[in-house]
Order: structure tokens, then sequence, then C-alpha cells
């Protein structure tokens, strides 16, 4: 057998981007709970639980923005004209966020203006990876190589739908992982928002689903065309298993159990697109040997990769190790 | 058919805005590691505590530049894309993988050393830390040899074929090592070493004048103006020979450059100011030096420079903006040789730390390193144009397909951004350097270093810094 490069990259860039969707929805997550907490040291605290982190969190965007780029250039030259908009705004917004982030530890008189910005930066960078995600499923119009959609071609009921949705999803992620770090009276309530998102996240999945499979006939072919449907149904079932799972952990079960579960709804959502629009790398007509760089590129950005990922990730499995457990207020550590 | 065009003029103007934004950062960056790196070395050396005092100073305005550098980069990534799909489309597969080790080398660095240099302090041995420190210093000259290496090859091509209309790489070293890319590599880094120097100049200038004496600012100042007249006679060798490379494989962008629109037989004369004229192909009110500019440019007395004429309209970069951006750049660079002999002089007579109107000289200039790295850059790209990749790719044809709407909108929520953004850090950066090396509590400092002893695993440059910004 031969070795197939684009099928490689396309693995590598999946991970990547998973690895993205992972780390960084639970500390946008964040800033999407923030509104609902303000008591005394409350927002510290939250923001102390991905301190060290979430900075690294974000690699996973650029390192898989840049080796789209350096791998499948046609996609990134085609993806990126169709959402240009809501990329502008996520790029906006993560600026916005991520320097709130720092300056509202410096900041005394305008700290409230931070906050501000890092809630809304949260929501707007949130909002247009779903859009993003959205419009993705819906398809791209590509003529010649170029894209010939048109301005507002992403904007949709279903990409917006889809916006809306990754909020709930990340805020839920949020919300499992600061019940895993935290205690006390913050983590009870925490624990009390559980309930109403993984009902609202469960109906999502569920909206969202349905409108791809009625809305794509060609999604539909692959997840229902011949015996398919026996190898995939894993994946709904799993999925509706992990809610049902976050759901009841609002009462009882281990403080990690509900971010487990979330962290895996989101390996199953993830590897339902993939199962959607898998070799296509720009649905519905650009599939990922179309997209590739020349040989000669993916070598050479290769070489790299192979000797750089697997540092960058025993570095970041590393650091999570020696920053796991409880933040607790006067943890001054590392803010 | 106006809109095409309109949206050309936009993507551009976004491009040169948000990369004149970014580039100030890493120019910063790479200045201040190398800087850090030098006054660690000395206090490992001489023991002396005034050098280990600049350097936690100077770290929290590195570890602030830094972060806005990484987070101005990340827009640069997604632009390629965005607003130049038919770059990434032709191009991609050269610059995309450039631009890919670039990213994984800032990654490999900020995973590894850089905690190490900024909050590890107290965990690691001194000559351990130290290793960091330099390791950091070399990883941003590091991130500057990729960019650059893209950069170049966009001014000189080669190492490729085009296949199908688009670009197939052949020989990466050739790629890498294109006939600019040394000059391009020498140039930039030294902008980046007199960047730092003219800002440290200025910023213990300011403390000078307002009668501080304390000896990190002595030091500082010292070594500083020492730093500017050593780093800028080299600056102007290295600039000349990038100017000759650039005759050589861009003879379109000296001839704007110079406002030369003739190619004048047995010398060519040296424009020193003037307007050039790009409809009347001519430069107005031109004050010019007969032979000077087969000196300068040929490094003869009756060198044959090609005038601008030679070149189809079409083919030519805008030499008003050229002409006034190089001159600029020049400019600056003759006031910093000025600044550093004249602080030679200064020093001879004992007089470095006692003369006002010197240090006036010095606070003014201490921008204008970044004046000339700017002027500098808008030099280079702008006289490419209309290229994107020379004679490769046209700049025209590397736009993405959207609409002047779109591209104007995007341009308008970006620069209410970074003014908003970069305004703020750098604000923060000067209300920094404001403190000053000798104030405030240096134990307080060495615990702001040392962190909790988790804290090597920090990604956040910007923690590094804890003073307040609003009071």
């Amino acid at each position: 057998m031969t070795i197939d490069l684009p099928t490689i990259w396309a693995g590598i860039i999946s991970l990547g981007v998973f690895l993205y969707l992972l780390l960084d929805g639970f500390d946008l997550g964040i800033g999407l709970l923030f509104p609902f907490f303000n008591h005394a040291g409350e927002r510290e605290l939250m923001l102390n639980t991905v301190a060290p982190v979430w900075d690294g969190n974000e690699t996973w965007l650029v390192l898989g923005g840049a080796c789209l780029y350096g791998v499948f250039p046609l996609a990134y030259s085609t993806l990126l004209p169709a959402v240009y908009l809501p990329v502008i705004a996520m790029l906006c917004g993560l600026i916005f966020r991520g320097v709130a982030f720092e300056i509202r530890a410096k900041a005394r008189r305008t700290q409230n203006l931070w906050d501000l910005a890092f809630i809304l930066g949260s929501g707007t960078a949130a909002f247009c990876q779903g859009v993003i995600l959205g419009t993705l499923l819906q398809g791209i119009k590509i003529v010649d190589g170029r894209f010939a959609g048109d301005a507002f071609g992403w904007l949709s009921p279903f990409s917006v739908f889809c916006g809306l949705g990754l909020l709930v999803t990340y805020a839920t992620l949020g919300c499992g992982w600061l019940v895993m770090k935290t205690e006390g009276d913050l983590q009870r309530r925490l624990r009390m928002l559980l309930k109403p998102l993984s009902s609202a996240l469960l109906a999502i999945i569920g909206v969202v689903s349905l409108w791809t499979v009625l809305g794509q006939p060609a999604i539909a072919q692959r997840w229902f065309g011949g015996h398919n449907f026996v190898y995939f149904a894993p994946v709904p079932l799993l999925v509706l298993a992990c809610i049902t799972g976050i759901f009841r952990s609002a009462d009882t079960g281990h403080d990690a159990r509900a971010f487990i579960l979330m962290e895996a709804v989101i390996f199953l959502g993830y590897s339902g697109l993939l199962i959607s629009i898998f070799p296509n790398i720009v649905p519905p007509s650009l599939d990922i040997w179309a997209a590739s760089a020349p040989r000669s590129s993916q070598i050479f950005v290769l070489v790299g990769a192979v000797i750089i990922l697997p540092i960058i990730i025993s570095y970041t499995a590393l650091s999570y190790w020696v920053f796991r457990g409880k933040v607790r207020h006067g943890d001054e550590g590392y803010h | 058919m106006p809109e095409p065009n309109d949206v050309l003029v936009l993507a551009r103007l976004q491009f040169a805005f948000t990369i004149s934004a970014h580039i100030i950062f890493p120019a910063i960056s790479i200045g201040l590691a190398s800087y850090l790196a030098v006054l660690e070395g000395l206090w490992l050396r001489t023991g002396k505590s005034v050098y280990r005092e600049l350097y936690f100073f100077w770290s929290k305005i590195f570890a602030v530049g830094f972060g806005m550098g990484v987070v101005s980069g990340v827009v640069m990534a997604y632009e390629f894309g965005a607003n130049w799909s038919g770059f990434s489309r032709v191009a991609g597969s050269v610059n995309g993988p450039l631009l890919t080790y670039e990213v994984l080398t800032a990654f490999f660095l900020e995973a590894g050393f850089l905690g190490i240099m900024l909050f590890g302090w107290k965990r690691v041995g001194a000559r351990l830390h130290f290793l960091a420190t330099f390791l950091v210093a070399l990883g941003t000259l590091f991130s500057a040899f990729w960019i650059l290496a893209s950069n170049s090859w966009m001014q000189t091509p080669q190492g490729f074929e085009i296949v199908d209309g688009r670009v197939v790489p052949l020989d990466w070293l050739k790629i890498v090592f294109n006939p600019s890319f040394p000059f391009r590599l020498v140039h930039m880094s030294l902008a980046a070493f007199i960047v730092v120097a003219t800002i440290v100049a200025g910023c213990a200038a300011w403390h000078l004048l307002n009668g501080r004496r304390g000896e990190g600012i002595k030091k500082s100042f010292s070594m500083a103006v020492a730093m500017i007249l050593v780093t800028v006679p080299i600056q102007i060798i290295a600039g000349d020979q990038h100017g000759l490379n650039t005759r050589e494989h861009q003879p379109a962008k000296i001839a704007a450059i110079e406002g030369l629109w003739e190619t004048e037989r047995g010398g060519t004369s040296l424009n020193l100011i003037g307007w050039p004229d790009m409809k009347e192909e001519r430069t107005k009110y031109a004050l010019s030096v007969p032979h000077l500019g087969s000196l300068i440019l040929t490094h003869s007395w009756n060198g044959e420079v090609r005038g601008l004429k030679e070149f189809a309209p079409a083919d030519r970069p805008d030499s008003t903006i050229v002409f006034w951006s190089f001159r600029i750049m020049v400019g600056m660079g003759l006031l910093m040789l000025l600044l550093g002999l004249v602080g030679l002089i200064l020093r001879l007579r004992n007089r470095l730390y006692d003369t006002r109107w010197f240090h006036r000289f010095a606070l003014a200039m201490g921008p204008s390193g970044l004046i000339a790295l700017l002027a500098g850059w808008i030099t280079t790209e702008a006289g490419r144009q209309p290229w994107v990749v020379y004679g490769v790719l046209r700049t025209a044809d590397a736009a993405s397909p959207l609409s002047s709407q779109q591209v104007g909108t995007s341009l308008l929520i970006f620069v209410i951004v970074y003014f908003l953004v970069f305004g703020t850090g750098i604000y923060y950066m000067l209300k920094l350097m404001a403190k000053g090396p000798d104030v405030g509590d240096p134990a307080a400092d060495l615990q702001g270093a040392a962190g909790e002893a988790i804290a090597s695993f920090e990604r956040r440059p910007m923690a590094r810094a804890t003073d307040p910004i609003d009071e």
C-alpha cells in the first residue's frame, strides 16, 4: 500500500481542529458563563481555572489554519472568502477576549469594561465558529477552483442556528469544566445549570442532525445508504447516552463526569461531521486530493510537523497534569 | 468596471494596516530578546546587580510585546486566505509551508523556553535560565528567518515551476535561500536591534531628563547609545548591499525609489528630493546631484541605472510612495548615525549623562527605529508592485472574489479593534517604561519573575508584568 499524503494530512488537520474544539471550547465557554456569576472573587476564580492553559488552547486554531494553508491551499482559498465576515468577526472576538483576559488582571477602575470585552469577544468567536461550521455543512459553491458564491451566502437560518448551537455547546462544556475545577457554593450553582444546558444541547443536536439530513441528500445517503447506518448508529446513540449522563450528573456523580461526557459529545459530534463530509474538505465538490498542495510541499511541512507536533502535544498534556485539581480562592499562583 | 479596483485598493490598505501594526511587536520582541540575553550574560559574568535589575525591567516589556505580536499575527495568517485567495491558490504551495514552519517554530519556542525565561527564575539555575533566554532570542530570529524567506521568495522567486497556473516547488533550498533572502534577513535583524536600541535610549533619556540618575538608567543609556553607534553604520553598509541586490533583481523598484525616469548615459544623477509624478512621467521640483546615483547604486562614476520609462506603465511601482518612504528611512538612519557619533563625543568628554539637549535628542529619536522599519517595509513592499510574486503573479490577480462592501467593512472593524486593543498594549508598554528600572522593590520583582513553583509551565507572556494599567 502506498502512503497517501493527503489522507495523512487530512488526519493531522482533523486532529488539530478536534483538539481545538476540545480545548478552546471550554475556555470560550467560561466567557459565555461569565455574565451569570459576579459574586466577589468568582470571576477571578473562573479565570484562574484556565489561566495556565487558554493561551496554548488557542495554538491549535493557528496551527490548523497554517497547516491548511500550507497543505490544502485550495481549501484555504475557497473556504475563507466564503465565510469572510464570520472569520473576521471571529478573529476580532478572539483578539478582544485574549487581551481582555490579560488586561483585566492588571485593571482596577476599568475592570468591568474588560469583563464586557471578554464576554462579547468569547460570544462572538463561538457564534462565528458555529456559523462557519454550518456554512461548511451546507456546502460552498466552487467554480474553477475559486469561491463562486455571494457575499452573504454564509448567512442562512441553518448557519445561524449552528452558531447558537455552538454557543450552547461551549457553555455546557465550560460549565462541566468549572464543576470539575471548583467547589462549594460556586460549584453548586454551576451544577444547577447543567440540566437546562444539556436539555438545550440535546434539542439542538437533534434539530441540526435532522435539518442536515433533510436538507442535504448527499449526507443523508452517507448515513443511511446501504448498511452504513448499522456502522454509524453508535454515534447518535452514544450522544444520547452521554447527554443523559450529563443531565443526571447535575444531582449526583463525580465532579469530572459532566466534563468528560461533554468532551465525548464533542468527539462524537465531530466524528459525525467528518462522516458527513469526508473525503470532501470543502463540500460539496472539493475533496482532499483536489485541494492538495504539490507533493513536495506536503512532504516539506510533514517533516517539521512530525518532529514538533508530538512535542507540543506532550507538553500540553504535561501542563494539564501539572495544573490538575481544584482551584481555590487565594491560589494566586498563576494570575 | 470600478468595483474590482476598489476591492483591490481596500484589500491592500487592509493588509498594509494590519501588517504594519503587527511588525512593530515582532521587531521589538526580536531586539529585546537579544538585549535580554546580553544583559543576563553580563550579569552572570560580572555579578553586577544592575544587569539583573535591567533584565527584570525589560523582560516585562518584552513579555507584553511578545503577547501582542502573537495576537496580531493570528490575523495575518488568516488574511492570506480571506483577502488574497488568488495568491493562496497560486503560491500557497510555497508560502503556506514557510508560514507553517514559522508557526511551528514559534509555538515550540513558546511551549519550551519562554515559560522558563519569564517565570522560572527561581526554579532553574542561573546558567540554565540564561540558556532559556538565549534560546528564546535565537527562536525569535528563527521566526524571522521563515517569515523573511517567505517574503524574499515573493520578491525574488526561484526553485519552482508553474503547472496549470499554480506554483509547484522543486527545490526548497533554492526557495528558502533565494537571492534577496540573505540581504533581507541581515537588514531586518539589524533593524530589530536598532529599534530596541533607540527605544531603550529614549526611555533612559526620559528618566535622565526627569532627574533620575540611578545606575540602571545610566547603564542602559550608555549601552543603547553605544549599540546605535555600532549597529547603524553596519546597517548602512547592509542596506547598501541590499540596494545593489535589488538593482540586479528588481530594477524597476530602484528606478521608482530614486524617481529616475530616463536611463541616463555617462553617469546617473541622484534626486535628493523631489515629487515623482506618475502621470507626467517626471520628477517635479527635483534637486539632483550629478553622478551620485551611479556612485551609490553601482559603486562607480559612470554606472548606468535603468529609468522607469524602460518599463511598461503597467509594470511600474508607485514612485511617489517609495521615493518618500525610502527617504524617510534613510533620513532616520542618518539622524541615528548623528546620535551615535554625538554620543561618542560626549562620552569621551565625560558628559554623556549631563547634556540635556542630547537627552532631548535621544528621547525624540525613541520611535525613530520603528519609523525607519515601517518606512523600509513600505519601500520594499510597495516597490514590488504591481506584482505580489515578482514577475509571476500580479497583485490584481491575487485578490479574493469579494465585494468592496465586505472588504471595506472588515477594514473598518480592524481599524477600530486594533486602535483599541494594540493602543492599550502600547499604552501599557509605555507605562511600564515610564516606571523605570531603578524604581520599585527589586525583591518583589524577583518574586514576579519567579512566580509559583509551577508557573514555568505558564505560556502567557503577558502575565509576566503585574503592574496596574489604569492607576
